[in-house]
């Protein structure tokens, strides 16, 4: 295990050190010189020059990659040109609202999609199964921003009981609580059809199989059956793909802290494209990957607990 | 106790919703089973045997449903039962075992834990009397060391282990009818002998009645008291075990009987006698009966026009056969082999010629940093020959490495040391793509599985015609007339070209890839495993067209095979592999006559015959295959071997000891020894009879 651990780390370093240097070379290169990419359009180019002077902009590419290295490794991200803040308080406050946000998505996304997927699984073709399936097929197929433009104009709107921002400040007379309803709802809906659909279809593969049959034929209660043999065995397949969920909770809920004006980090990497804040961006980008990658090792870590098979 | 049967089946049916509607595959089928009694159920697949099986515990999936008859097991009719009083049957009164053990064990969860669930839940037994109960019963199935054994997961098991689990599952509720379907369908021959020798033994232990589902008519002699034949759903013929194998009225029986290669029939004496025709689907039920179309005696009126009742066979109570003519048919004789005739031998020239080839497989592994990359040691200085027009069978458990000599044959895998000759020329070291045409076309494969050999998306004319254009390079317009002409050296109808494998029955399928094979007219081919996963009447028709086309076109065939009953029957020159060594070599009279390898011998004897007179002194192997880094440095049979010497055969190679010109064994113990040792050990046990 400690071996699997270390190898995993090893990955996630070497990832990370290779997007750095990708995401560092692709705003050097991209057309533009960065201090005008960062003064705009309406600058002078004396304005620039000074810029490019005080940002040692004009020292080798390598050189200034190594010093930006440095300054990740001592926690130094820069300085966002769009805050007006340092890049790592910026992060952090966006990483923090979108890290709620997709908790408490994450810890519905995954009791509803594997209970709903569960039950629909375990009777191919029932009843349950059919409604089950019909609902996980809308809810996965209408946009997000359908979605909640549709919830908001009904819960907001007409029935006027939530707000229809979560901007998470506690004014206009709504709790952030109320103010999260929304978004969450969104989000889970969104998602959970997917998931469920997933590990529906795991279950039915599994019912099929020759060991429930033994289940079955020992005499076990339905419940057993399910819960002690076919529940494991089916969430198999879809277990990284689960995990993979808080990828996309985290960075790529975009549209939906649009819709709501939600202060997220899915809208703050949009934001600094849009100003062309290069150290955010940058940074944004990091933590983009350094996610994608942890979550990708969690799904592994999972696997490889739920089956014993891959254990060595 | 009364004289009421433990179960009895009255007029079954049972059908299933198709797309077609529903059909009746079990058209009314009456059984009995007292208690304690083995009964055993035979057929080819798609017999109706399984469904039987499912009927009684109630499980048939969604599309299954049984429509009439009523099914009493202790009295109750468990076609009527609700879903509760069927739970407390299932498990503690009724147990099954499953063909594929593997697929049966929850791959997820410790052996020990799946065996413990059935006391807990049918004898509200605690954690620890459950666990108790598990470790008594893991003895009782002979598992060595029984508490390791219950933390394992099934994938940390062989084969025959897992089945001893299954089997240990089964009985630990104590039940009092056992159903098992194919139990060893799978298996290795010399675990097949153990597991069989296993449930006969705990049968007389526990006083279960067995329903004894398989197609192998050995292992249902040696574990049955009764033995119901079935064809289409129903039950044909039922009567002891002596009863049909020595005095078979149905001719669906005999037919079953007389496709069976037995280890005293070779292919010198008589070809076998396929049943013709195939298992016709259940839709088109005849009015008459239902084997009427594939029978030889048929006679069109009687046999044709009204239900067939079963009968009693006059003078042998309890023998009930399904067929108006039964009467008047000749009594069976069971074709044994005169005494076996060695063939022509002399020294011709072999055609494919394997010297001291030896495949090592490196692990990718290092096992300790440093260390030397572990390897596995797949074939080990392998010499042998095979003339042109001659069959060299190669034999041994799985893992004996007689699939590794055929990849390198074909040139999926390289020789890491010695090589192949094919007509003189060096092919070890040529990996297939590094091939010639020509030698490729010399060279052809059978494979045991043809679903996998033959690309579902292609129609069986252009698999062929594309063989016919790559190895005989054949214009596109002539491809037709030589498909035409394969599909019938291999006896399918010229239709068959334009049909999907799907729609082909396995051995339809199985032709299909030999006429595939042969589109290039090879020198020789390499068939591994090709009849394995048949039935054996299908197995027949494919035994007899690779005869024929052998003789047709003195081509030289490698067939590699498990079961020895084939491999005396089809076979020139038979090799015997252990760990990737050879055992014994030699031409088959001699290979299958004393003095054998000691290996040999215990294969031969883990052998079922179909015969209730036949009786040899059972040599159980010990253990199973050591793992490839346990192999001994002397004898690789050593660690198993009954007849172990002492401390030479671990520490040293045995000599390979040239018995007759045509006969060599790789053993210690010396020809003439073996051979007195071998000679005494049989006939006793032969007498006492």
């Amino acid at each position: 295990m400690a071996r699997f651990f270390a190898k995993h780390l090893l990955f996630l370093l070497f990832t990370l050190l290779v997007v750095s240097f990708l995401v560092f070379t692709l705003n050097e290169f991209s057309p533009g010189a960065v201090a005008r990419k960062i003064l705009g359009a309406y600058a002078t180019q004396e304005q620039v020059d000074v810029l490019t002077k005080q940002m040692g902009l004009d020292r080798p590419v390598l050189v200034r990659y190594v010093e930006y290295l440095g300054g990740l490794a001592s926690g130094d991200l820069g300085y966002s040109a769009r805050f007006k803040l340092p890049v790592r308080e910026v992060i952090f406050k966006h990483l923090a609202n979108t890290v709620l946000l997709a908790a408490i998505a994450f810890a519905c996304i995954v009791p509803l999609s594997t209970l709903l997927g569960v039950v629909a699984g375990m009777r191919e073709s029932s009843r349950v199964d059919r409604v089950i399936l019909m609902f996980s097929t809308v809810v996965a197929s209408i946009p997000e921003f359908a979605l909640g433009v549709f919830l908001a104009s009904v819960f907001v709107v007409w029935l006027g009981w939530l707000p229809g921002t979560a901007t998470l400040v506690a004014g206009g007379g709504w709790s952030v609580a109320a103010q999260l309803v929304l978004p969450v709802t969104v989000v889970v809906l969104f998602d959970s059809g997917y998931v469920v659909s997933m590990i529906r279809a795991s279950m039915v593969e599994v019912m099929q199989r020759p060991y429930i049959r033994t289940a079955v034929l020992k005499g076990l209660p339905f419940r057993a059956v399910i819960l002690r043999h076919a529940l494991r065995n089916a969430m198999l397949t879809p277990i990284t793909v689960i995990m993979l969920q808080i990828n996309y909770l985290v960075a790529g809920v975009v549209v939906v802290e649009t819709v709501f004006a939600y202060p997220g980090f899915g809208r703050m990497i949009l934001e600094a494209a849009l100003f062309k804040d290069i150290a955010l961006i940058e940074a944004g980008a990091l933590v983009a990957v350094f996610l994608a990658v942890l979550t990708n090792i969690l799904g592994d870590i999972a696997y490889v607990l739920l089956d014993p098979r891959i254990r060595a | 106790m009364t004289d009421a049967p433990l179960l009895d089946v009255q007029n079954l049916r049972v059908a299933y919703a198709t797309r077609a509607g529903e059909v009746p595959v079990i058209p009314g089928l009456s059984l009995r089973l007292d208690a304690g009694e083995a009964f055993g159920l035979v057929g080819e697949s798609g017999c109706g045997k399984s469904t039987v099986a499912l009927s009684i515990v109630r499980y048939l999936g969604r599309a299954g449903r049984i429509t009439g008859g009523r099914l009493l097991f202790e009295g109750r009719d468990l076609a009527t039962l609700d879903a509760a009083s069927l739970r407390a049957i299932r498990g503690r009164r009724i147990a099954m075992v499953y063909q594929d053990p593997m697929a049966s064990l929850n791959p997820v969860m410790t052996v020990g834990r799946q065996l413990m669930e059935g006391p807990m839940i049918h004898a509200g037994a605690s954690v620890s009397t459950a666990r108790a109960r598990a470790l008594a019963m893991l003895q009782e199935v002979k598992l060595a060391d029984p508490e390791a054994v219950m933390e394992r997961y099934p994938h940390q098991l062989s084969g025959g282990q897992q089945q001893r689990i299954v089997i240990a599952m089964a009985l630990i509720a104590g039940p009092a009818l056992l159903i098992m379907d194919e139990p060893t369908t799978g298996l290795d021959v010399t675990v097949e002998a153990a597991v069989l020798d296993l449930v006969r033994e705990l049968r007389s232990r526990h006083r279960s009645a067995i329903l004894f589902i398989s197609h192998n008519l050995g292992s249902v002699v040696r574990v049955c008291d009764r033995v119901g034949v079935m064809y289409r759903g129903e039950l044909v013929e039922e009567g002891s075990v002596r009863q049909i194998f020595t005095n078979p009225r149905h001719p669906y029986t005999r037919g079953l009987l007389d496709c069976l290669p037995t280890l005293g029939r070779d292919k010198r004496q008589a070809p076998l006698v396929p049943i013709a025709g195939q298992v016709e689907p259940a839709r088109v039920r005849p009015p008459g009966c239902g084997f009427a179309a594939r029978c030889a005696h048929v006679e069109t009126g009687r046999c044709t026009t009204g239900p067939i009742p079963a009968v009693e066979v006059h003078g042998e109570p309890g023998h009930r056969v399904a067929c108006v003519r039964a009467d008047e048919l000749a009594r069976w004789t069971r074709r044994s082999g005169a005494a076996a005739v060695p063939a022509a031998g002399g020294a011709r020239e072999p055609v494919i010629a394997i010297h001291h080839l030896t495949k090592v497989y490196e692990s990718g592994r290092r096992l300790r940093l440093g260390a030397s990359r572990a390897s596995v040691r797949a074939v080990v200085d392998v010499d042998l020959a095979a003339a042109r027009g001659q069959t060299l069978a190669i034999v041994g458990e799985s893992g004996c490495g007689k699939s590794t000599l055929a990849k390198v044959l074909s040139g999926f895998e390289v020789a890491t040391a010695g090589g192949v000759t094919v007509d003189g020329v060096e092919v070890g070291a040529l990996p297939v793509d590094a091939r010639s045409p020509a030698l490729k076309r010399k060279l052809q494969m059978v494979f045991q599985n043809p679903d996998s050999t033959l690309n579902p998306s292609h129609t069986v004319g252009y698999a062929i015609g594309r063989a016919l254009r790559r190895l005989q390079d054949r214009a596109p317009g002539d491809l037709a007339a030589g498909v035409a002409r394969l599909l019938e050296v291999v006896k399918l109808p010229p239709g068959t070209a334009a049909r999907r494998p799907r729609h082909l029955s396995g051995g339809e399928k199985q032709r299909a890839a030999i006429a595939r094979a042969l589109a290039g007219d090879p020198d020789v081919i390499v068939a591994d495993e090709p009849v394995s996963s048949l039935d054996v009447s299908v197995q027949a028709v494919i035994i007899n067209l690779l005869n024929e086309i052998q003789a047709a076109r003195g081509a030289t065939l490698i067939f590699i095979s498990h079961d020895l009953a084939v491999v005396r029957y089809l076979a020139d020159t038979v090799a015997v592999m252990y760990l990737g060594t050879v055992a014994e070599v030699g031409s088959v009279e001699r290979v299958f006559a004393a003095p054998y390898h000691p290996y040999t011998e215990a294969l031969l004897s883990a052998v079922p015959v179909p015969n209730p007179d036949h009786a040899v002194a059972r040599i159980l192997l010990e253990g199973s295959v050591p793992r490839a880094d346990e192999v001994p440095r002397g004898c690789p049979f050593a660690t198993r071997c009954p007849r172990r010497l002492g401390a030479v055969c671990d520490d040293t190679p045995p000599p390979v000891q040239q018995l007759a010109a045509d006969h060599r064994i790789a053993c210690h113990i010396p020809g003439e020894e073996l051979r007195r040792l071998q000679t005494a050990l049989v006939e006793p046990s032969v007498a006492r009879r």
